[in-house]
């Protein structure tokens, strides 16, 4: 049994806790910890995308019980993915709140750490009850980051977010309880072969259980109808933190490719395909409503935010597909949008912090400081979100209207992918000339020079250098989303692994 | 019995779905409290409900208790415990810093 499987989800767990016991201690112990903690986790999570890289699939049981009687953890090519792009966010996104918003309430580092902890075991569990668990232990942290500085606005859109997120829990709980109540197993391989066997006369339960945790899922992803938690959240909370919530859509994502890939997929008997007729429809609506969002907000805030929903209709329209070469493009596409959605909600920090009174407002004010290199990287950003040539946007949206060739609703997508991907442009095109071309002479009495430009940029730069390395590795990063999507769609080889983890038949 | 669960369980949540539509925390906080006992209650029961039976395989026992539903019901109990005193403590701080206690912090005559 390979021990490292379960590091990834112990040492944000660890690391928090230390942090708690350091307790009022210097600050800049607090911060050396917290990035420290995150550089091994990003080289865990690449050590474990090389062990799976071979296409072995790595099972932990917790307590040495086989499933599925205890609870495994399961170290896949997607979970290894996702660790990855969790852990370089959370890198870029620390890296900027050291600069001092980490000191704007107590224990964002604790809770940084801790959200961590349930992104980490969310993508690793092979437990659907687990799953829950971890999603409870991601969103507890991610109230308190969310709510991290206080302030009116902040409370009254992390209120929303946190009754909207309970009720979510509680369907989910639900689904989980009717799975169980008919199937008698809640590991997901279990769980697989079982919804497979089932008597024709259980399925009607079988299939609203499913499609319930569909909705807990398009809850999480910020699917069309329950997306309106979502733009008001994201705009009002602290750049760090918006930043690294913008993994946590994607965990809705990723919860969706794992359970309807390996539970509900091809080989599921009479459930099989469950909720193919939906999901297209309703990614499509949500990446013309997304963008249309986008074009219509009042706040660069609220527009990255609006970007978010809009980048999650791209992702499970590719996820929607439902072919290898679709989910590959998702695949490619996912770590994509995370980072430019997250290099898009620091800058509008950076430049809400120059403009005074006006913010992040779309209204034209004077010439802010450093409005040169600010400027470019806004263009570099909105280039790479809007899905402009040459960049790994671009290639998504290619990558992602290949793959629909041969589908059947391909004039669909076309419309609605390029329609969405006009609006983007334009949208992002007045934002930038109404923030920086269109600007007011600059008042007498404006100050020279802005806050510090360098703690503020370098990660901006890391995050859109990042999007810049998906471009120019496009080859083998396409490639190993292609081993990913093989994978997936193979779920015998995932139940051959946790149920009979000695290889013996 | 199987009826008198299923319909206190429905009522639980049409009272929790009613109240958490409600305007101002406090009722909101009320349903999301009736939704938790409710779903506790569905979790409890979705390990069939016996009388008498141990919890554990027994060579003489004719069956026994699911004992898994009871340990997902006490983590559910704890994670909704840890979510009620959250919410309540924000739908104080909302209270007291939007001045008044509706969910979108409005003022109302």
């Amino acid at each position: 049994m390979n021990h490292w499987v379960i590091a990834p989800v112990l040492l944000p767990l660890l690391a928090g806790i230390l942090l708690l016991l350091l307790g009022r201690a210097n600050p800049l112990w607090h911060r050396v910890l917290s990035v420290f903690a995150v550089l091994i986790q990003i080289r865990l999570a690449l050590a474990l995308v090389a062990a799976t890289g071979g296409g072995d699939i790595l099972v932990y049981a917790l307590g040495n019980w086989p499933a599925p009687f205890g609870i495994v953890l399961v170290a896949d090519r997607l979970a290894a993915w996702m660790l990855v792009i969790t852990a370089l966010l959370a890198l870029f996104a620390l890296l900027y709140a050291i600069r001092g918003e980490d000191r704007a309430g107590r224990h964002f580092h604790v809770l940084f750490q801790l959200q961590l902890f349930g992104l980490n075991g969310a993508f690793l569990t092979g437990d659907l009850f687990n799953l829950f668990v971890f999603f409870e232990i991601l969103l507890l942290a991610s109230y308190g980051l969310l709510l991290h500085g206080g302030g009116r606005r902040r409370t009254r859109a992390g209120l929303h977010f946190v009754v909207v997120n309970l009720v979510g829990s509680t369907l989910f709980l639900f689904a989980v309880g009717t799975l169980y109540g008919v199937l008698g197993t809640l590991n997901m391989a279990d769980l697989a072969i079982r919804v497979a066997a089932a008597p024709p006369e259980s399925i009607p339960l079988v299939r609203a259980a499913g499609l319930l945790l569909f909705g807990v899922f398009a809850l999480k992803a910020a699917l069309l109808p329950f997306y309106l938690w979502l733009p008001a959240a994201y705009a009002h909370t602290s750049a760090p933190a918006a930043a690294l919530f913008a993994i946590m859509t994607k965990v809705g994502a990723y919860g969706i490719l794992r359970v309807y890939t390996l539970i509900f997929g091809a080989d599921a008997g009479l459930a099989a395909d469950l909720i193919e007729s939906w999901l297209l429809p309703l990614a499509l609506a949500t990446l013309i409503v997304g963008m249309a969002g986008v074009v219509a907000a009042t706040h660069l805030r609220q527009q990255a935010a609006y970007l978010v929903v809009a980048s999650v209709g791209s992702l499970l329209t590719a996820f929607g597909l439902n072919n290898a070469a679709g989910i590959a493009a998702g695949l490619y596409y996912l770590p994509h949008t995370t980072f430019a959605t997250a290099a898009l909600f620091l800058l509008a920090d950076a430049i809400a912090r120059r403009r005074g009174e006006l913010g992040d407002r779309l209204d034209p004010g004077p010439v802010i400081a450093n409005s040169g290199l600010l400027g470019g990287l806004f263009f570099v950003a909105a280039v790479a979100v809007a899905g402009l040539p040459p960049l790994s946007g671009f290639l998504g949206k290619f990558l992602t209207l290949r793959a629909a060739l041969d589908h059947p609703f391909l004039p669909w997508i076309m419309g609605a992918v390029l329609a969405a991907g006009l609006l983007g442009l334009i949208a992002l095109a007045r934002t930038g000339s109404l923030l920086f071309h269109r600007a007011l002479p600059p008042e007498a009495s404006a100050p020279e020079t802005g806050p510090a430009l360098a703690g503020e940029t370098v990660p901006i730069i890391g995050l859109l250098l990042l999007g810049l390395g998906l471009t120019i590795g496009a080859g083998p990063v396409f490639d190993q989303a292609r081993a990913i999507a093989d994978q997936a769609l193979q779920p015998q080889l995932y139940i051959q692994a946790v149920m009979n983890p000695g290889g013996k038949p | 019995m199987e009826a008198l669960i299923a319909l206190i369980i429905g009522v639980l949540t049409a009272c929790g779905v009613y109240l958490t539509l409600r305007a101002r925390t406090f009722p909101v906080v009320l349903g999301l409290t009736f939704l938790s006992y409710a779903v506790n209650l569905f979790l409890f029961a979705m390990g069939r409900l016996t009388i008498g039976q141990p919890p554990v395989i027994a060579a003489q026992a004719a069956g026994y208790a699911d004992p898994l539903p009871q340990a997902l019901v006490l983590t559910a109990i704890v994670i909704s415990f840890g979510m009620t005193a959250f919410v309540i403590v924000l739908a104080l701080k909302a209270r007291a810093e939007l001045g008044n206690d509706h969910v979108d912090g409005r003022h109302e005559p």
